[in-house]
């Protein structure tokens, strides 16, 4: 008798259950919970600090921006946004991921923001059923077919480096009219890759890499390379490293004899406020590869009055708008896959959630028309390259007008 | 009646044996490196100058850090970790004083006097920081285990960090140009020295040779060499064991700070991390020469930095090695290694009264 009342008892917990709750849904890789009245968590993992900071709080200010239009409120819900330090090196990276790994309440992640991060990162965060969404990484190797299972959670709205480092041989190559390039790149993924992707669209237009250097992030004493460089007489040398030693290198180029004729060239990684402090008036005339900002048309105009109004200063680095794709991105995926109870109760499946980040296609963004292939590539890349002026370095703004473009 | 090679051999262990065999190797794979590179011809004798140049500039900033830790490790058999932020601390400090300068347009009309103000603000602050690391960290904890003041040191190399991160910003800030150091002086046959560099190389030497005369002609260098040899003995003898260790952290520091404006002189950028790589340089340097021995310090800082700027082209160039410099850091501490092998108290020596415990 107690035993069929206790069953009976179960069976009627179950029912309850099954109508007063309506099935909370199942995922596969489990399924975040937000309750009423508590926000939705998205993290970044940015690089907050050092010479590289520039880079992590121009993106944050993307992705507050993007919270901002809005109006803080997701299905009902307000959007909690925080994050790690990544540090730009690899070991940053994992430290960082495994900080937001441990987060069960976090729902999806921008970042990173240096691909050196994401290599060891995004795996960690994907094995925590976390996707994530980077608005600076441009390795190659990120969203290659080789790159395995273990970065499904990976997406990206930044360009891809096969395009940049074309653009910049082809610029050195079609443009300026070099023959004799060297490259210098400082073992980070990215820019190993993107002098690798220089090197070879070089060639193949018919061009002598004479040179194929590296430095340590580290390194501050770049006379010595420099001088081993000039042995192979460049008329032209691409470096596309990050903000300190590309920084180092500009300034120390004019102390070694024999760098009178060669132009001077840095992508995107080096191309911020903080480079221009880093190099002072060295930096005159040189070339960065980046982003087109023309390209990006009248809602990036929009974007930047908000961006001068709410932080009382110009952009810093060029991902901002790709933050803020980024982060619009993840709102629409949130609000594709939520299910909403009526009392407010959100349950976002994990896998769902990566799935619709992946499946989106023709969304209208800053950067262009977002669409992700199956390997994560969602950008619409377009690149321009730049020339720093002396009243760049004076007023510490970047250059408005690109140079020339492909 | 056992000869002295006798005596030799049988006192050579298997050990040994492997140790020489992995330095000669060393030596063999250098030495033939350097004779590939020396027949490519690659570099002209100018370009030789300016790698050894280079690498005094450097090296003589790693001495004067070198310094700081070395005259430590003498009296209290301690490596003090946190050297590294003491050297950091002043020349963050004094941008402010150069920028300062630079904004009011007295860099431009009175350079020298400029110069010499942001020297004496960078020297005062690290001078004060190691005082009160001394006084605050590793006081309380004299007589404790060894481990423990190694400890504390990490854990005050991270306080001060962070401290001085809280203090002025995550980012970093660049020093301003000083227009009398720009340009290069022509010697004979077309070689040429920077301006800058040269002023490094003497600045360094001139507070290098201040302090080593400190210690050995003055009365306090006296005493704090007596401390270095035998604390209970020194006490015994009338000196004060407690000034004399304040004393000693403080000529560290004011050797930090003066090498933390050179650095910033030469480098520009300036954060709160930027004390760590030298730092850890600084150390090998110290332990290049003898850690202990002040001639060794300023010995190792000048070979570290000349094996950082001369041999990755010398030693790898020949062998066709892709990107050797990426590289530098490897051939300073394999060098490191070869010397210890040979020599395990390093190249002078340390100059120790009593064994380490």
């Amino acid at each position: 008798m107690k035993r069929s009342l206790a069953l009976f008892f179960t069976l009627f917990m179950f029912v309850a259950a099954s109508v007063v709750f309506a099935a909370p849904p199942t995922d596969p890789l489990g399924v975040v919970t937000i309750k009423p009245g508590d926000p939705i968590h998205i993290a970044y993992w940015f690089v907050t600090a050092g010479p590289d900071s520039t880079l992590g709080v121009d993106t944050k200010r993307g992705v507050e921006i993007a919270i901002d239009d809005i109006k803080n409120n997701l299905l009902g819900h307000k959007i909690k946004f925080d994050g790690q330090d990544s540090g730009c090196n690899a070991e940053g990276g994992q430290a960082a991921a495994t900080k937001l790994a441990s987060d069960p309440t976090i729902v999806a992640a921008v970042g990173s923001n240096c691909s050196s991060e994401a290599k060891p990162g995004a795996p960690i965060l994907w094995n925590a059923g976390i996707a994530t969404v980077s608005p600076s990484n441009t390795a190659p190797y990120l969203t290659d077919p080789k790159r395995g299972n273990t970065y499904d959670g990976y997406l990206r709205t930044a360009h891809n480096d096969k395009v940049q480092g074309a653009v910049a041989a082809d610029f050195a190559f079609k443009k300026l009219k070099v023959k004799r390039a060297a490259t210098i790149h400082d073992g980070s993924v990215y820019a190993e890759q993107l002098a690798n992707v220089f090197a070879e669209t070089f060639k193949k237009n018919g061009g002598t890499i004479v040179a194929q250097e590296a430095v340590a992030p580290t390194d501050t004493d770049m006379k010595p390379v420099l001088t081993k460089i000039i042995t192979a007489k460049p008329e032209f040398i691409y470096y596309p490293i990050f903000v300190a030693a590309a920084g180092h290198i500009t300034r120390q180029v004019k102390e070694v004899s024999g760098y009178e004729k060669v132009a001077l060239m840095s992508a995107d990684g080096a191309y911020s406020v903080d480079f221009y402090k880093a190099a002072g008036e060295s930096a005159v005339g040189m070339y960065h590869s980046s982003p087109d900002f023309e390209a990006f048309g009248k809602v990036y105009e929009d974007f930047l009055a908000k961006h001068l109004k709410k932080y009382g200063e110009k952009t810093l680095a060029p991902f901002h708008a790709h933050a803020y794709d980024a982060a619009n991105l993840i709102f629409k995926a949130i609000e594709k896959v939520a299910k909403k109870e009526k009392d407010g109760t959100l349950y976002i499946g994990r896998k769902a959630l990566r799935d619709a980040l992946y499946a989106t296609k023709n969304m209208k963004g800053i950067t262009g028309t977002i669409n992700c292939d199956q390997y994560g590539d969602c950008a619409d890349p377009r690149i321009a390259v730049y020339k720093t002026g002396a009243e760049n370095i004076k007023t510490l703004v970047m250059p408005k007008k690109s140079f020339w473009k492909p | 009646m056992p000869t002295k090679f006798q005596r030799w051999k049988e006192s050579i262990t298997a050990t040994d044996i492997v140790m020489w065999g992995i330095g000669f190797a060393l030596l063999v794979f250098i030495i033939l490196g350097s004779i590939l590179t020396l027949r490519a011809g690659r570099y002209t004798p100018v370009q030789w100058f300016d790698f050894v140049i280079y690498g005094l500039a450097q090296g003589s900033i790693y001495a004067l850090v070198a310094m700081g830790y070395t005259l430590v490790y003498g009296v209290l058999r301690m490596i003090n970790f946190a050297h590294s932020e003491v050297f950091m601390s002043g020349p963050f400090t004094a941008y402010y004083v150069a920028a300062y300068f630079y904004r009011s347009s007295l860099l431009e009309s009175h350079p020298v006097i400029c110069l010499i103000i942001v020297f004496i603000v960078s020297m005062s602050i690290s001078t004060l920081i190691a005082f009160l690391l001394e006084r605050i960290a590793y006081r309380p904890l004299r007589n404790a285990p060894r481990l423990i003041p190694l400890i504390t040191a990490i854990g005050a190399s991270f306080t001060l960090m962070y401290l001085f991160r809280g203090l002025y910003g995550t980012g970093f800030q660049a020093y301003p140009v000083w227009k009398i150091f720009d340009g290069k002086w022509a010697l004979f046959q077309g070689l040429e020295i920077g301006k800058m560099q040269l002023f490094v190389i003497f600045a360094a030497a001139l507070v290098m040779i201040a302090l080593y005369m400190f210690i050995q002609r003055t009365r306090i260098g006296k005493a704090v060499r007596s401390v270095s040899e035998d604390k209970e003995a020194a006490s015994l003898m009338g000196v004060d064991i407690d000034r004399t260790i304040s004393i000693t952290f403080i000529i560290g520091g004011a050797a930090a700070g003066a090498a933390g404006v050179l650095y910033a002189l030469v480098f520009k950028q300036v954060f709160f991390m930027m004390g760590f790589i030298p730092g850890i340089k600084a150390f090998t340097a110290a332990v290049l020469g003898g850690i202990g021995n002040i001639p060794g310090a300023m010995l190792g800082g000048l070979l570290l930095g000349l094996l950082e700027s001369i041999g990755p082209a010398l030693f790898l160039d020949g062998y066709n090695i892709v990107a050797p410099y990426q590289l530098k850091d490897a051939i300073a501490f394999l060098v490191l290694v070869l010397v210890l092998i040979f020599r395990p108290t390093g190249l002078l020596g340390e100059r120790l009264a009593v064994k380490k415990a």
